[in-house]
């Protein structure tokens, strides 16, 4: 009684912000349901939160098996989210170490330039950047979605911000060792680097799976498209079978979702990291 | 009279092995550990900044080949400010910023200082919220096209159920398309605000609190003369972010509305997507790009000009 007596108002708005947040879980929860059901019943009203006659099998079927190659799909989406991740990684903390552990002229100069660069949004060099891959040859192709996404001047900030607090004196125990600059960067920095490196890639990989742009303007072939264009396909094939559209939207988000619920501290963090340094 | 020796070049010259000093050396790593990054960087931002600028004074369409290109000077821009869609495109960039900038960043800004002191099991709070933004937007975007239904739909029924005989029909009506949208995106982007304010929330002694309520002051003041100010800089990055990225709206509107019905939810990036990948006219596609780049320019160059002024 003393707890309640004692904690009263915040007892009050957590229940309050508990109906709040329901406003951000019912089409969650509606796209749960409606996966299950047949189509007759999605657009039943009042809603069948919990379906009374169930048809996810079907669905299930018409999504992983139906005309929508959407296995190939998901594996496209696995395999450039992966790859993509890796390389922006790669590229992003090379550029770092450079930034805060090599000592040269022009050093200083460069990373400003390069957060001026920031400025210059993605689609104002579409063109240029569509015509600069059909001319290398690499239109329709998945190479194009990588090297379009693998350079990140904002990844090379946060870890520059996170390296800026190593200490430079195990890379002077590294030189001591005898170790050369590859060695250092990869055994000594890398690993030091594992917690933010973490955050980095998970970030990183939600962003490419759930990108669309890019798939759109550099891809042709369905077989090639990553999830996010290939929902297009279930809108056009399906377009009043909202059953069969939400056990797809479903199988786009779950994966996400299951990082998400395992990860949440490092997603959370990695996102706020960026916002605080602003 | 021998001139003396200038001795610290010339001895490194002539002794080749000497040559890579490890300062040089470390320069050199140095450079090598930036090229990817540099070359990516220039390649498909600068360069094809310039690139499009170039094309921008042109008249070319992709399929007429590279010979094709013929200058054209100002036309583009000229036609650009004539054409009714461009300016259709502009106002409802506007709509959609004033619909998903500042409402939003009031509204996370009250829910994140609730969650950060106020409720219990606060990292449910910030997870629920934060669902929406992490999921792909186009399969929510799929979940909400079909709640927004305009006669079968979940939210039309309930609407009428309350006894609203004549609900918005909302993406399907060019005057609501756009305010659909809107509440899609707002919908699922408050989550990455709440979780901005709460680390700006974090930073913000409470000690603060502790000496404002020993002077009597409410929960209001304390929010308006400690909490509104201190946060300041996060507002200020929220809001330079969000500005942009309104301006850069395009995955929603292309999958829910194509700019339609009627252009009523046509905006700039969907233009550059339209004029330059539907229908191959590059060099009027580029003279849009440069629009869009100007007025990112300037909400940039305005947001640090009122920083700067106020700090």
């Amino acid at each position: 009684m003393l707890f309640i007596r004692k904690n009263f108002t915040k007892i009050i708005t957590t229940i309050l912000m508990a109906v709040l947040s329901i406003f951000f879980l019912i089409p969650f929860i509606w796209m749960l349901s409606s996966a299950f059901k047949f189509e007759k019943d999605v657009m039943r009203f009042p809603i069948e939160w919990i379906p009374k006659s169930i048809n996810v099998v079907y669905n299930f079927k018409a999504v992983w098996m139906g005309k929508v190659p959407f296995i190939h799909i998901y594996m496209n989406s696995i395999k450039v989210a992966i790859i993509v991740t890796f390389v922006t990684l790669l590229v992003s903390t090379m550029a770092a170490y450079s930034f805060t552990k090599l000592k040269f002229r022009g050093r200083n100069i460069v990373f400003t330039a390069l957060l001026a660069f920031m400025i210059i949004p993605d689609q104002a060099t579409l063109i240029p950047r569509f015509m600069l891959i059909r001319w290398l040859g690499l239109y329709d192709t998945h190479v194009a979605l990588i090297l379009m996404s693998m350079f990140s001047i904002y990844f090379t900030f946060l870890l520059r911000q996170f390296m800026v607090g190593i200490s430079d004196e195990f890379i002077e125990a590294a030189k001591i060792d005898g170790a050369g600059h590859l060695r250092t960067f990869f055994s000594v920095i890398v690993p030091l680097c594992r917690p933010v490196l973490a955050t980095v890639a998970i970030i990183k990989f939600i962003w490419s799976w759930n990108d669309y742009q890019n798939p759109l303007i550099f891809l042709q072939t369905k077989e090639l498209y990553t999830i996010p264009l290939g929902m297009t396909l279930f809108r056009d094939d399906y377009t009043t079978n909202d059953a069969i559209m939400m056990m797809a939207s479903l199988s786009a988000i779950i994966p996400l979702l299951i990082v998400f619920v395992v990860l949440q501290k490092q997603v959370i963090n990695g996102i706020a990291l960026g916002g605080v340094k602003g | 009279m021998e001139a003396a020796k200038p001795s610290y070049p010339t001895e490194k010259l002539q002794n080749p092995r000497k040559f890579w000093t490890p300062k040089r050396k470390e320069a050199l790593v140095g450079w090598l550990f930036l090229a990817p990054e540099i070359v990516g960087m220039l390649l498909l931002n600068v360069f094809a900044l310039g690139f499009s600028l170039y094309l921008s004074f042109t008249s070319w369409n992709l399929l007429s080949g590279m010979s094709g290109i013929k200058f054209a000077g100002l036309e583009n821009y000229i036609h650009m400010f004539q054409d009714p869609t461009i300016m259709k495109a502009l106002k409802n960039n506007l709509l959609y910023t004033v619909l998903t900038v500042p409402v939003p960043i009031a509204i996370a800004l009250v829910l994140a200082v609730i969650i950060h002191n106020k409720v219990f099991f606060k990292d449910y709070f910030k997870v629920v919220f934060f669902i929406p933004y992490i999921s792909s937007i186009i399969a929510v975007a799929a979940v909400w096209s079909a709640l927004f239904h305009p006669s079968l739909g979940p939210i039309n029924q309930f609407l009428m159920d309350i006894g609203i005989s004549n609900p918005p029909k909302w993406l399907v009506d060019p005057k609501t398309s756009l305010i659909a949208i809107a509440i899609i995106s707002a919908w699922a982007g408050l989550g990455y605000t709440i979780i901005i304010y709460l680390a700006g929330l974090t930073n913000i002694s409470s000690e603060l609190y502790e000496a404002a309520e020993i002077d009597g002051a409410t929960g209001l003041t304390k929010f308006f003369k400690i909490t509104v100010p201190l946060l300041r800089s996060t507002t200020f990055f929220l809001l330079i972010t969000m500005l942009i990225g309104s301006f850069k709206v395009f995955d929603i509107i292309s999958y829910l509305t194509e700019g339609g019905p009627d252009n009523s939810s046509t905006v700039i990036v969907f233009r550059i997507y339209e004029e330059g990948f539907v229908n191959y006219n590059m060099g009027y596609a580029s003279a849009i790009s440069w629009l869009l780049f100007a007025i990112i320019g300037i909400i940039t160059a305005a947001t640090w000009k009122m920083r700067r002024e106020d700090s």
